[in-house]
């Protein structure tokens, strides 16, 4: 397999760096009395921290391995005393000079640094004991850190009116007007649903013309949730609806975990980021109470079956001359990533795999099939999915996914509310046995595992196109030109003599590019997969907080692989169970009932201009 | 979302604008005041079309017409009526006056009156503080008013 695309960037990349170190200048300054040789050009704060010196923060945020910054130096919070200057010198946004003197926490700035804290406090909630982000607020730690104990500053608070969407809540009261929100929706994402609005003291972040989120084009990414030092963004609670299905005994509840929620869970009860917590996990469903512990991992692989065979199907046309046919096809599975391009590629509605998501296609299965071999009705089953997003909790709500008014999907979670639900039910994590999920919706491949990273579900799909497209073994199960954390990559894979281009983004801002290359025709793809988050689904918005420390992103994505690696079966189509399901009930991939049940069609929500008669 | 409904016209002219400061997201503030120039306030659509064209988020468009005063969202009335409050014309009674316009017309400031008829602002000082306090209404310069005589200068407008 070659991959000349990855080499020749690889190739740039290194002159890149040589260049920078060529270009590269040493000053000399001093931090705290510590003598520093520091690169010219930093901040402050970014100097101090390599020295190991922390310099508190708040409205800063930095996700290094995706290069996003936020700087707006707005907070004040980390202020800093620079010898020779008159005012205080906030870190983040003022570069280290030759010969800088810099003192980190003098009298005059621990004073400065607090009175900033205890302003911001003077205008922020003070409901803490009830706060969803008590425990995980930066601004609550800041005020700890910092020593408050009392808000001297006593006068008005902003008000502004909670906005509650299917998956986003905005609590503006609590917003701190740090904009990181704004930077992750408008750079990284590219959606452009927030902005600053108005002034001064009626100063908020909010859509255009403040209509509610869903008006918005919000893609329900919940980036900006992840984004938030405090409560004033956050997902939509539904952990009480699951308590009370769990505990109606006329329902049979059926829960689904996504393959990222594996590696992340534990961080929650205070594991080493990466831990793989599969079988705990499991048992903790089954002491929860649901009835069946199944796998969305189940699902992934059934997408791979319909995603594939479409995928082959439309290069077959493709290759036999027919110029009707829309290539590259573009991956369906991320909810944010269906929002986004419904709002801004309406004329490409037919691009996309009409696969359903491996969460829908899930809902189908259990509400269908495996509610017809139990010999009850839909409306006695409860599907709860487990999701490391919360653009799920949209998704499971959307009017296509839905029977007589009764959704494929009750309940989306996020990791955070599974880890929630667990110390509700008082089960020790750490001492729960290993567990496996139930049969036979929650058996799955390794392939399915890796749909929580970026570049995993173009890798599953790759493992099973390949065998089908060529009909030979696939020796090698591991395409590793498909892997890494780079924004944009592609790859070309040789399916024995025919080269497969492939593109890969995760990012909204990432896709765009992609998806503007296609709209012109620049750029000739056969396969396209897109996440909205960082890193895939592991660096989803309903996952554990990480405060932009990308380390715990690689440190997930490092576990979804080695989980992979140890599956015993590593391909989508030699799952048993899947084969089983198809011979049983489905028929044919991208037959006739898996095209009534498991795929899906898009919706133009562009903001169109229409002119008046 | 909403879809956008104008006359192709407007959007044309909108749209020559953009053009004009050549598409570019900086010259944002210039476009919008130019389109407000045209059309005497800038809609929500209006917004959306200037945001498509500088390829910018609404939203964004949205921050900035809220973030200057100079920008108004609302359609300014037939007459539009501005109250100074400079100096001068506050002392000698500017905010009495205000108030009987206020009270007259049942509006507050920065509104328009439902027939579109009249709208009501403050501005600051228009330099002609030997009339003081000064009230304009349209181009029309009034100068040393009470608010008694409030209620027979809307009359003239009222006809």
């Amino acid at each position: 397999m070659k991959n000349v695309n990855s080499m020749q960037l690889a190739f740039a990349n290194d002159l890149f760096t040589i260049k920078q170190k060529q270009k590269m200048e040493m000053i000399n300054i001093t931090i705290d009395n510590k003598p520093l040789q520091v690169e010219k050009g930093q901040t402050i704060l970014k100097a101090a921290r390599a020295a190991g010196i922390e310099i508190p923060t708040l409205c800063y945020y930095e996700l290094d391995g995706v290069k996003l910054e936020n700087r707006p130096g707005g907070c004040r919070v980390c202020v800093v005393e620079v010898e020779g200057r008159k005012n205080l010198a906030p870190a983040c946004a003022t570069e280290v000079m030759e010969g800088m003197v810099v003192h980190t926490h003098s009298l005059r700035v621990v004073n400065s640094r607090r009175t900033v804290v205890e302003l911001i406090l003077s205008d922020h909630p003070s409901d803490c004991l009830v706060c969803s982000k008590s425990g995980n607020c930066e601004l609550q730690s800041l005020a700890q850190k910092l020593g408050v104990r009392d808000i001297p500053y006593q006068g008005a608070q902003s008000t502004y009116r909670k906005d509650m969407s299917p998956a986003i809540i905005r609590d503006i009261d609590k917003c701190v007007m740090c904009r990181r929100c704004e930077t992750v929706c408008n750079v990284w994402q590219t959606v452009g649903a927030l902005s600053a609005v108005n002034r001064g003291f009626e100063a908020v972040v909010a859509t255009a013309f403040e209509q509610d989120l869903v008006k918005s084009p919000c893609t329900m990414c919940g980036q900006c949730i992840m984004a938030c030092p405090v409560g004033a963004l956050s997902e939509v609670d539904n952990t009480r609806q699951v308590i009370t299905a769990i505990s109606d005994p006329k329902k049979t509840v059926v829960v689904q975990t996504a393959p990222a929620v594996r590696v992340a869970l534990g961080e929650e009860f205070g594991m080493e980021p990466g831990t793989i917590v599969t079988g705990k996990m499991a048992a903790a469903l089954r002491r929860m109470g649901f009835d069946y512990i199944f796998d969305t991992d189940f699902a992934a692989d059934l997408t791979i079956m319909e995603e594939g065979t479409e995928l082959l199907g439309r290069i077959d046309k493709f290759m036999k001359g027919d110029k009707s046919v829309k290539l590259p096809i573009l991956t369906s599975c991320c909810p944010g990533w269906v929002n986004f391009f419904e709002t801004n590629y309406p004329d490409m509605l037919d691009v996309p795999s009409t696969a359903k998501s491996p969460q829908q296609m899930f809902g189908a299965v259990a509400k269908n099939y495996w509610a017809n071999k139990l010999g009850i009705k839909r409306e006695d089953m409860v599907v709860v999915s487990i999701m490391p997003c919360v653009a799920k909790k949209f998704e499971c709500q959307r009017d296509e996914f839905k029977e007589n008014s009764n959704p494929d999907v009750d309940f989306a979670l996020t990791t955070r509310e599974l880890a929630e639900l667990i110390r509700q039910f008082n089960i020790d994590f750490d001492t729960l046995p290993e567990e496996d999920f139930d049969q036979p919706l929650g058996v799955s491949t390794g392939a399915a595992v890796i749909f929580g990273a970026t570049g995993g579900v173009i890798e599953a799909a790759t493992r099973t196109a390949y065998e089908i497209f060529t009909g030979k073994k696939l020796e090698k199960v591991d395409f590793k030109e498909l892997r890494g954390l780079e924004g944009v990559r592609e790859a070309v894979v040789d399916f024995n003599g025919t080269p497969i281009h492939l593109g890969i983004a995760h990012g909204l801002a990432n896709a765009r590019k992609l998806l503007d290359q296609v709209r012109t025709g620049e750029c000739q793809f056969h396969a396209i997969e897109v996440m909205a988050c960082p890193g895939g689904c592991i660096g989803g918005a309903g996952q554990p907080f990480h405060h932009g420390n990308f380390d715990i992103i690689k440190k997930r994505y490092d576990a979804i692989y080695r989980e992979d690696a140890g599956k015993p079966i590593r391909k989508s189509h030699e799952n048993p169970f899947i084969q089983e399901l198809y011979k049983e009930w489905l028929g044919q991939p991208c037959g006739e009932l898996s095209h009534h049940l498991l795929h899906t069609h898009y919706f133009d929500k562009s903001n169109h201009i229409e002119i008046e008669g | 979302m909403a879809k956008i409904k104008l006359s192709e016209c407007k959007i044309n002219k909108i749209k020559e604008i953009c053009a004009s400061f050549g598409n570019k997201p900086g010259e944002a503030i210039n476009v919008l005041h130019k389109v407000q120039g045209e059309f005497g306030y800038l809609p929500a659509e209006v917004q959306d079309v200037i945001a498509q064209e500088l390829k910018v988020s609404t939203a964004h468009i949205y921050g900035i017409v809220t973030f200057y005063s100079f920008f108004t969202m609302l359609p300014k009335g037939e007459f539009p009526i501005s109250v100074c409050m400079g100096t001068a014309c506050y002392v000698r009674g500017a905010e009495k006056v205000l108030d009987e316009f206020k009270r007259e017309l049942n509006l507050t400031v920065g509104e328009t009156s439902e027939d579109g008829k009249f709208s009501l602002n403050c501005l600051r000082c228009v330099g002609a503080c030997g009339l003081a306090p000064v009230v304009l209404i349209g181009d029309k310069v009034y100068g040393r008013l009470t608010p008694d005589g409030v209620k027979d200068i809307l009359n003239e407008y009222r006809k």
